[in-house]
């Protein structure tokens, strides 16, 4: 489904939400539940973003379709006629804002170059200069080897990983974590996008917006027991973390739904979808439902039978943590 | 409390930048002198960490991490491409491309390596008795290294800058094994000491390193958590000449909830010291609150009696406030007092106070006739009068490691 510029957004959304209803009642996904009003008080907007010619014929995405599903799925996020208007209202000049990715499995299972070079360009149609976005992830050369260039200096968007910079020296913590934050994070942003993946984990259960908070600290390998519960809503509470993450874009245009984190391409599935929302703990729990269904579809058990399913999840929406809902009835989910 | 007081990191803290617990300031030039006639080139200026975030300043270029990775010992291939590591008790299951939670081992397609071999972030030259070893070459100095790391976090930790980190957050000196035996050596250290974050995690260099003091008469003792399994504590700290171990508490509670481990294989892992006949003294780090009761050192002493002996030299030591327990006080010496008199009273024979300088409970005393056989102030040893392995006054044999 495209966006055509002659509908109104109204028209356009009526159209996804009764797309939604169908899909549901056809069974194409079953573990979801898609709200068929709009979006009400005290719920949390999710919208997936699908595209099946993504790739076109080959193996790589197409830079075109991507910057249409991002489109797409910001204006049915946060409202706007045209493709700009969304960003507009999340990021404001002269506002440095980076952009968190997620480069842990290589090229074969990162955030995609298209996905940011096109969040990249509404960025700065918004207004913001390319030097005040950044581009980070925990290892700058992980960065290289995921196909993103370093980049440091100069009037472009920068990129490099928190290995150039170091960590905070002073500890923050909360609940169970004590951590440094990345010196990324704390000093050359005044808000971020979450980038990450939509993976499997063979820890946590799942892998996507909370678990990416991961390499904006110090001492990760320190939170993988008990399947990183409380860990990750721990570390998402962290006062930059919570305040400056202002919008999850999860690329699942490439997924995993088994043998994750790290990238192995007997477990990779062509999703083709890209996955928005500003309340993470509901996007995971979206992801997590997408990921089930892959696996029954593959015959594989649920993470629960697999003794890894997602308690995050619950935690970070319990009412110590408040990082977002993990509640289907609370959860407006749009497909566009 | 791994080898006493906070460690300043890099290599070039030999040199009497450090503190006054140095007794053997070196200038950089007779140091770095030194290290090239053992044929290394360290690199100080990789020492620099970067001061600032701005991305204009960008810090120091990565180092090599290739001469720092050796594949592990201690591990298990599992299918796919994930290990199981057998160091210690975590039993850590490794993905492709993950660390384990010690943050220094990590699996490559399903080869597990360490990171940390030749990789020092610290080292001075200590008196043995800040390990504190009391019953082991008194008076003498210890080469004291330690790489980034730790299998626990200690909520105490006055190494946490290096225990809790990974390792290539912190700057660190490339020192085979060979060089450090070598500066111990030339600057008249009897003894390398394996310490300040927790040797457990850089088994095989502590093995290597070791196996290089031996050939040139050089001893080893490590200063660790103990928490470690049975085959690799055999084979790892069975090159050792001495061994201190932090026992943390007498609770499991306590090691869950403070440590973030677990006390049964720290007390199996003393029994098998003992199995062993390795030279082994306890820290016993009093933290005011938390494990601090009367009947907690009751049960540790009479543990330790069943279980170890009498002879097994027991160190109570004060607590300062660190790391993520800046709330509690500093342990009252009466508190470190009434531990001792509860061991005392349980027949231990060497107990000590710990961390108050000046204190006649750092002294060793015959526990026949209870004259003073070492009289210490602090970390020096100002008198030692032991002869022939025992009380000179009533002939009591008195264990330990007394001459090199």
């Amino acid at each position: 489904m495209y966006w055509h510029g002659d509908t109104s957004r109204r028209d356009f959304l009526k159209s996804c939400l009764t797309g939604a209803a169908i899909l549901r009642a056809s069974g194409r996904l079953p573990l979801l539940e898609a709200t068929e009003a709009g979006t009400a008080a005290g719920t949390s907007r999710v919208v997936i973003a699908r595209d099946a010619m993504l790739r076109g014929r080959g193996a790589g995405l197409d830079s075109a379709r991507v910057q249409n599903m991002l489109d797409h799925s910001m204006q049915a996020l946060l409202d706007g006629d045209h493709p700009i208007e969304p960003w507009k209202r999340l990021v404001h000049p002269p506002e440095k804002v980076g952009l968190k990715v997620n480069v842990l499995g290589g090229r074969g299972l990162s955030s995609n170059l298209q996905l940011v070079e096109a969040i990249c360009e509404r960025l700065q149609e918004a207004g913001i200069r390319a030097s005040d976005i950044v581009i980070w992830d925990r290892d700058s050369d992980e960065l290289g080897h995921a196909g993103f260039h370093i980049s440091t200096t100069g009037n472009r968007v920068q990129c490099f990983g928190t290995d150039r910079v170091g960590y905070e020296e002073e500890l923050v913590s909360h609940g169970n974590v004590a951590s440094r934050l990345s010196r990324i994070l704390t000093r050359s942003c005044d808000l971020f996008i979450n980038v990450p993946v939509l993976k499997d984990h063979d820890g946590a259960g799942i892998t996507a917006a909370l678990k990416n908070m991961y390499g904006a600290i110090h001492n990760p390998n320190k939170y993988h027991l008990n399947a990183c519960n409380p860990y990750i809503a721990d570390v998402n509470m962290l006062p930059m973390i919570r305040t400056k993450m202002c919008l999850t874009i999860c690329d699942a245009t490439t997924a995993a739904y088994e043998g994750g984190p790290g990238y192995k391409p007997q477990y990779e599935w062509r999703y083709n979808a890209l996955i928005v929302s500003q309340d993470p703990v509901a996007l995971d729990y979206i992801g997590w439902q997408i990921i089930e269904h892959k696996r029954a579809e593959k015959g594989l058990p649920t993470l629960e039978a697999n003794r890894r399913a997602p308690r995050y999840i619950a935690t970070a929406a319990d009412a110590q943590h408040r990082l977002g809902t993990d509640d289907p009835k609370r959860i407006a989910l749009l497909e566009v | 409390m791994s080898g006493g007081r906070k460690a300043a990191a890099g290599v070039n803290s030999v040199l009497g930048g450090a503190r006054s617990a140095l007794s053997s300031p070196l200038d950089r030039r007779s140091f770095l002198r030194c290290a090239l006639v053992s044929g290394a080139a360290l690199s100080i200026g990789d020492l620099a960490r970067s001061q600032t975030a701005m991305p204009s300043w960008i810090g120091p270029p990565k180092q090599d991490e290739s001469r720092f990775t050796v594949e592990a010992k201690f591990y298990q291939k599992l299918q796919t491409k994930k290990i199981k590591c057998k160091l210690c008790p975590r039993e850590c299951t490794v993905g492709d491309r993950e660390r384990g939670y010690c943050g220094v081992r990590e699996n490559h397609g399903g080869t597990y390596y360490t990171l940390v071999h030749s990789r020092v972030c610290t080292a001075h030259i200590d008196p043995i008795e800040k390990k504190p070893l009391f019953h082991y070459l008194p008076g003498t100095l210890a080469f004291s290294l330690a790489t980034a790391g730790c299998n626990v976090n200690c909520k105490f930790c006055q190494n946490w800058d290096i225990s809790q980190v990974r390792p290539e957050q912190v700057p660190a000196d490339y020192a085979p094994p060979k060089l450090i035996a070598d500066l111990a050596k030339q600057h008249g250290c009897p003894t390398i000491a394996y310490t300040y974050s927790e040797p457990v995690i850089f088994s095989e260099y502590l093995m290597d390193t070791a196996d290089a003091g031996h050939e040139t008469g050089i001893r080893s003792v490590v200063v660790s958590n103990g928490y470690m399994q049975e085959e690799a504590l055999k084979t790892a700290y069975g090159k050792m000449d001495a061994v201190k171990i932090d026992l943390k508490a007498f609770s499991e509670s306590y090691y869950k909830d403070v440590v973030v481990g677990e006390l049964k294989p720290v007390l199996e892992a003393l029994v098998t010291l003992r199995t062993m006949g390795k030279w082994t003294e306890i820290v016993y780090l009093v933290v005011p609150t938390l494990n601090d009761s009367d009947s907690e050192f009751s049960n540790l002493a009479r543990w330790i009696k069943t279980n170890l002996g009498l002879d097994v030299p027991l160190h109570f030591s004060q607590f300062h406030p660190e790391y993520l327990l800046k709330n509690l006080p500093i342990t009252p010496v009466p508190t470190l007092e009434r531990a001792k008199a509860i061991a005392d009273a349980e027949g231990l024979h060497y107990v000590y106070i710990g961390n108050v300088p000046g204190h006649p409970a750092e002294n060793t005393y015959c526990p026949k006739c209870r004259r003073m056989l070492v009289e210490r102030v602090g970390l020096t040893a100002k008198q030692i009068l032991i002869r022939k392995g025992g009380c000179p006054f009533c002939g009591q044999p008195i264990p330990g490691i007394w001459h090199a």
